[in-house]
């Protein structure tokens, strides 16, 4: 792959109904360039916590996956409320989710964790009141 | 344990993936909380699960799960078996318990014994 490829996608912060339809077209997209489905596997995942916090926490975003020789990196930018303590955030069963959010499966304070788990980079910027970027790259 | 035999095993109803019926399920998770389904990280594995919403079959997808069980007489949706099929995943239900499910499969030889610690 001589050219960088790069899919983008914007994620919906309204309806969780389709929280996750991006991460799925991804894997799809990956399978297609026949890379290993380890890889695949942790890029998803870790892409579809990202996803889904985006939009039970910030209301939605951007999402970028960029596929180059050595790694594959995913960008998630939202412009939601921030995250106040990182190191905080990124406890396992730490989280700030309501009931209606648990009631649907997710809110365990285990996304971060397992998108840290999954990807052999992964930096987070955040800022109150003017969103958070976060960077994960998976090695190919 | 091929998912024919495990469809037997729960009694339970296939929605989707016929297909599918003869492939080998090595470990089963069963969990409502979709970050401790996208933790467990093992080859050929099934989802029982009583949660019932589209992120159940999207977090199977991303998990590359061959299976997921409805327990307790949980439906999934058309929209929710739409996705499924697109992604040649067997969709079944049981009108069982979790427990009671989960107690049949281990008894069945599913032994997978896996600890977090
Ligand atoms: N994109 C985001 N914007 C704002 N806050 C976030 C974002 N992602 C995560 N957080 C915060 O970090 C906490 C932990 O996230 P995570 O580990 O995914 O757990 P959960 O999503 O289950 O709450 C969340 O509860 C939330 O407070
Ligand atoms: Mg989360």
């Amino acid at each position: 792959m001589s050219e960088e490829l790069v899919f983008r996608f914007k994620v919906d912060g309204d309806d969780f109904t389709s929280a996750g339809q991006a991460s799925v077209q991804v894997k799809k997209n990956l399978r297609q360039l026949g890379l290993s489905a380890e890889v695949i596997k942790r890029v998803s995942v870790a892409m579809y916590e990202g996803e889904i916090n985006m939009v039970i926490h910030a209301g939605g975003g951007d999402a970028e996956v960029r596929v180059s020789e050595d790694y594959i990196e995913i960008v998630l930018d939202d412009k939601g409320p921030g995250i106040k303590n990182i190191d905080l955030a990124m406890q396992e069963g730490y989280s700030t989710a309501s009931d209606t959010i648990r009631s649907l499966g997710f809110g365990a304070g285990m996304g971060l964790p397992n998108m840290r788990k999954y990807t052999d980079y992964m930096d987070i910027q955040s800022e109150i009141g003017v969103g958070t970027k976060i960077v994960m790259r998976v090695n190919c | 344990m091929k998912i024919n035999e495990i469809q037997k095993l729960l009694d339970a109803k296939l929605y989707c993936g016929e297909d599918g019926l003869s492939r080998d399920v090595k470990s089963v998770c069963g969990s409502d909380l979709m970050s401790d389904v996208l933790a467990y990280n093992k080859d050929q594995s099934m989802l029982l699960t009583g949660l019932v919403n589209p992120q159940v079959i999207r977090t199977a997808v991303m998990m590359d799960m061959l299976c997921i069980v409805f327990v307790r007489s949980k439906t999934p949706s058309d929209e929710m078996l739409e996705l499924a099929k697109d992604s040649g995943i067997v969709v079944m239900g049981t009108d069982m318990t979790m427990f009671t499910a989960c107690g049949k499969l281990y008894a069945g030889g599913i032994v997978n014994d896996f600890r977090v610690k």
